[in-house]
């Protein structure tokens, strides 16, 4: 318990004294997971619209497989993804393990599915509601997957959002792809992870400290922005 | 556009015979009703002479191309299918996926709201406007694109009086501006007042397809009759 | 959305290449980084030969395999079998000593296997695998864990007979002494990273000294032949440094509670 509170008033420390460290290695995991986001995010929603406004014959094996990818343990991902930019591997001649290049993609492969089936389930339901409408006023494709993406904002922004906690809570990928190199691929989770194998347990909990403090304010930014939580449906 | 020739159709889902066979000529002008008790199938006729349902035999035909007619036809659902927007982003839609420009459409859209009274409502949310305002949207929506053909499935089966009143009075209007109007009801009250020809059908079968008064003073058979006398028919 | 994506692309691509002064990528196995001189002795090398050193803290045998995968330009590790059969199979060019420390047995402050007072290291081992007592182990193929492995064969002893108080942990040094605190436990670790170790709990040295617990630690250039984008000529730098005077005096001088821990040894 000691080392809890001695966590609160180290992390409260670190914070006001803008220290160095600590504010790279946020900005770096802040850098690493909010572009996977928006790469996945790009992928996962019009994929998800797509999805459910088309109808092709292996449909429902690839809702099922997209649902399943959901549970890919990041750590698998993390050593497939080695094996892949290893220099030994295929892709190796782009030179990109141990950046935080790689460290995005890694953290993007985790996200997309999660994203992807989430905001499938939503738009899945708004189309049930929708579909007849949008088949009687002659829209496109298109314009029916903007119209679905669109209608179903407030829970597309939720599923982002739970994108967004497993990438910035996520350490086992960008630990083996990244390196957890000082000053280059260090970021918050991997440096808890080290911090904890010193025994430093309370800068590990300071530093955890500060990363949740980070996620919450990322989630309550969005909501804020996205006026989402005031009343009405969406 | 017109006549639309029905031969020999029928829908049937999982080898149960739903509708048909049926043959019908829908004509341009005038105010078609369809009567019938409950589950004699005038939800699915309407939905198949609108090209929502596929038919599983026979033929359905309009004097010009399938793509070209259905930009014409507009269709009011029995529970009415809001979009989650506001009321003016609801009744501008049609408008916008036909790529007219934003500032036409709202004022065709405003002029709308006031003829359906809701001039003073139009940046609420349109699915949390009453029974009777919804349904009334869904008329001007589908009034707004300025349809050739327009299909109403029991369009004010349960609202009160004024919503009734209002919407009856939009479609004779529409029906006087050259709107053909194909609707399904089971008031008799409705029919004395709005129809000009009624179709009968009876346990998905067109009785009959006569005119008003013919249908009123000599019903076609016996289920006609009990239903014109305010029996149940089974 | 496309947008969003391109741009993520673009971001990716231009890290690749942004790298401003050279770098060179070191796997370095957690010992010497836990001990705490890789933050003494790397820093002062990146000044002196304007590099940038990347240092991978890894186990041994992801080090190894790192070295083997051209993924590194080079190692230094501490499991002299293992450093062998990678300059066999020609993926390092040789292998250079520079520098020892000792491994010492940590156990619980009241000795229950009654270790501390044996002055024979054969001896100490007989006691602990009789002794009814928690035994912690790397488990990782790590070389403290070989080393671990070869210790109890000279006394023909396979630790498994231990039973289940044998705790193979299959973790890094420092992870494993957290466990070790939390059973209470014996643990052969090296005196370095025990020394600058925050969470001893209640533990303590109860065993140390003999010649048979020296940890040697060599250096072992990735060969260019293997892997042609190695940084061959950066590497050589620093095998030049860290063989020099000036990182004998760093490494003999590093104290850890006064103690001094690694001891050059470099020809």
């Amino acid at each position: 318990m000691n080392e809890i509170v001695q966590g609160l008033a180290q992390a409260f420390w670190l914070v006001i004294s803008l220290d160095r460290e600590l504010i790279t290695i946020s900005w770096r995991s802040l850098y690493v997971t909010l572009t996977a986001l928006l790469i996945s995010i790009s992928i996962a929603v019009p994929l998800a619209a797509l999805l459910v406004v088309n109808h092709f014959r292996f449909q429902r094996v690839i809702i099922a497989i997209l649902n399943a990818l959901m549970g890919l343990p990041p750590v698998v991902v993390g050593l497939i993804v080695y094996i892949l930019f290893s220099r030994s591997g295929p892709l190796g001649v782009l030179g990109l393990l141990y950046t935080t290049s790689v460290m995005i993609v890694a953290q993007a492969i985790i996200i997309t599915p999660l994203i992807a089936s989430l905001s499938h389930q939503a738009m899945r339901e708004r189309w049930a509601d929708y579909q007849n409408l949008l088949i009687s006023i002659n829209t496109s494709k298109m314009q029916s997957v903007k119209t679905l993406i669109w209608d179903s904002k407030r829970a597309l922004i939720t599923s982002c959002l739970a994108g967004f906690g497993r990438g910035i809570g996520e350490v086992g990928a960008i630990m083996i792809v990244g390196g957890n190199i000082d000053n280059a691929t260090r970021v918050l989770t991997t440096a808890i992870s080290l911090e904890t194998s010193r025994g430093n347990f309370a800068l590990a909990l300071a530093l955890g400290f500060v990363l949740i403090s980070l996620a919450m304010s990322v989630s309550l930014a969005t909501h804020w922005f996205g006026k989402t939580e005031r009343g009405g449906l969406w | 556009m017109f006549p639309l020739s029905v031969s020999g159709a029928e829908i049937s889902v999982n080898s149960k015979r739903l509708v048909g066979p049926i043959n019908l000529m829908i004509k341009q002008k005038s105010i078609s009703v369809v009567l019938g008790a409950n589950g004699s199938g005038k939800t699915t006729l309407l939905e198949a002479l609108h090209g929502l349902r596929k038919l599983s035999k026979g033929k359905l035909e309009w004097s010009i191309p399938k793509n070209l007619a259905a930009k014409e036809q507009a269709f009011v659902f029995q529970a009415p299918i809001m979009l989650r927007r506001s009321v003016l982003e609801n009744l501008i839609y049609p408008l916008r996926t036909r790529q007219i420009p934003k500032s036409i459409a709202i004022e065709e859209a405003m002029h709308w709201a006031q003829k359906i009274g809701l001039e003073n409502k139009v940046h609420q949310q349109a699915p949390l406007l009453s029974g009777g305002e919804m349904q009334a949207i869904a008329v001007a929506r589908a009034l707004i694109s300025k349809p050739k053909m327009l299909f109403l499935d029991e369009p004010t089966a349960s609202l009160d009086g004024l919503a009734k009143k209002t919407i009856e009075d939009i479609l004779m209007s529409a029906a006087t501006n050259g709107t053909k109007i194909v609707m399904s009801t089971h008031d008799l009250g409705q029919v004395k007042r709005l129809a000009d020809d009624i179709i009968y059908l009876h346990k998905g079968i067109v009785e009959s397809h006569s005119s008003k008064e013919e249908f009123l003073t000599s019903p076609p058979s016996k289920a006609a009759q009990q239903f014109l006398a305010g029996d149940i028919v089974i | 959305m496309i947008l969003a994506a391109l741009f993520g692309l673009a971001l990716i691509l231009l890290e690749a290449n942004s790298a401003i002064a050279e770098q060179v990528k070191l796997a370095v196995t957690s010992s010497f980084h836990n001990s705490g001189l890789s933050d003494h002795l790397i820093p002062q090398a990146e000044a002196d030969l304007a590099l940038d050193i990347q240092l991978l803290v890894v186990g041994t045998g992801q080090a190894i395999k790192l070295g083997k995968n051209g993924d590194v330009d080079a190692i230094l590790v501490h499991s002299k079998p293992d450093e062998e059969e990678l300059v066999k199979s020609g993926f390092a060019k040789y292998r250079r000593e520079i520098m020892f420390n000792e491994y010492v047995i940590v156990g619980p402050a009241s000795d229950p296997a009654q270790i501390a007072s044996v002055g024979n290291l054969l001896e100490v081992l007989n006691r602990l695998s009789k002794a009814k007592v928690n035994f912690v182990s790397r488990g990782d193929s790590s070389g403290t864990h070989k080393k671990e492995i070869e210790l109890w064969n000279k006394i023909t002893f396979n630790p498994e007979d231990i039973g289940p108080q044998y705790i193979s942990v299959g973790s890094g040094m420092g992870k494993a002494i957290n466990i070790a605190v939390a059973f209470d436990a014996y643990i052969l670790t090296d005196k370095a990273t025990w020394l600058n170790h925050k969470n001893k709990g209640n533990l303590a040295i109860q065993y140390e000294g003999d010649q048979l617990l020296y940890n040697q630690y060599s250096f072992l250039p990735i060969n260019k032949n293997m892997h042609s984008h190695v940084e061959s000529k950066l590497v050589e730098k620093i095998e030049e440094w860290l063989i020099s005077e000036k990182a004998k005096n760093i490494i003999n001088s590093y104290l850890i509670e006064n103690t001094q821990v690694f001891t050059f040894n470099a020809n």
